[in-house]
């Protein structure tokens, strides 16, 4: 089997459900191992304890910036190839993506008040990433709005594309202005700055977390092709001449 | 393992995560019942896809 037959969303069924559950197994595996290192993990010289946010943080940070990276490749697959998965991908994407920069915002507020005093500053790390979280609501409202998937399709992918501009100011926001975040401190020229001791905890969580993100991903994505055979069996019903 | 004066938080935003994703979780797994009840409830009322195959064949 190649890419191409994955473009059949019945062979895409088939073939997820018998990977899914192996997905689900090994992303439970990486959470439980990251989760045991990181409550493992020293104390920061600075920080003390309240490092171990750090752990379930980034991983969060990074990953409301990747689902977007991940639904901008859709919006292409949407407008340029007219992929048949694309736009599912896209719209599924869209509230896990949600979640994960609403969770990247909360913990590093969470974070922030014991080591900046404060719980929110408008810098330009922080602002940026509140304008991602209200992009992801605008895009889950606009799937919402357009009953039409194909239309709501093109006019999502369009908006996915324009707010991929966002992506680059969220990453350079702390070389480009004076803000509170730390800048980076992982992936960066040069390579990590971190320590082992935090560097290998973290490395693992971003890891089960990415693989949270698929497994979530593909689990949803089936949910909406189930959803539009409804609607396609739903307006086949609604066409036929009534007894 | 001590938290020390940031325990609560650590507790918070561990929970919150937690809290999240199982929500999360549990959304995505209601959808799936709902769709599939859905495609059989139409499907018993002898509404078929143009292939003539099941819409809640999936695997």
């Amino acid at each position: 089997m190649n890419l191409i037959d994955l473009a059949n969303p019945t062979r895409f069924l088939a073939l997820t459900a018998r990977l899914l559950p192996w997905l689900a197994l090994a992303t439970a595996l990486l959470l439980a191992l990251g989760l045991y290192l990181s409550a493992m993990a020293p104390d920061d010289y600075q920080q003390g304890a309240s490092v171990k946010i750090m752990f379930i943080h980034v991983p969060n940070a990074w990953l409301s910036m990747f689902v977007w990276g991940v639904m901008s490749l859709a919006a292409l697959g949407t407008l340029v190839w007219r992929h048949p998965l694309a736009d599912v991908a896209g719209k599924a994407a869209t509230p896990i993506g949600a979640a994960f920069t609403f969770l990247a915002l909360v913990t590093g507020s969470l974070w922030g008040r014991p080591m900046w005093g404060t719980y929110w500053e408008w810098d330009a790390r922080l602002t940026s990433v509140l304008i991602l979280f209200l992009m992801y609501l605008g895009l889950m409202a606009l799937w919402q709005a357009v009953e039409d998937p194909s239309r709501a399709a093109r006019a999502a992918a369009v908006l996915t594309l324009v707010g991929a501009v966002n992506l680059p100011i969220i990453k350079f926001s702390v070389n480009w202005w004076n803000t509170l975040h730390q800048p980076a401190s992982v992936l960066r020229m040069g390579g990590p700055t971190l320590d082992r001791a935090f560097l290998i905890p973290l490395l693992i969580m971003a890891a089960a977390f990415s693989l949270l993100f698929v497994t979530l991903h593909i689990a949803a994505m089936r949910n909406e092709i189930l959803r539009r055979r409804v609607r396609a069996l739903q307006m086949m019903q609604a066409s036929r001449p009534s007894a | 393992m001590s938290l020390g004066p940031y325990a609560f938080f650590i507790v918070t935003a561990y929970v919150l995560v937690a809290v999240v994703v199982l929500v999360l979780m549990a959304w995505i797994a209601i959808d799936f019942r709902r769709q599939t009840q859905r495609l059989r409830e139409l499907e018993a009322s002898g509404i078929v896809r143009r292939s003539g195959r099941s819409a809640t064949e999936i695997r």
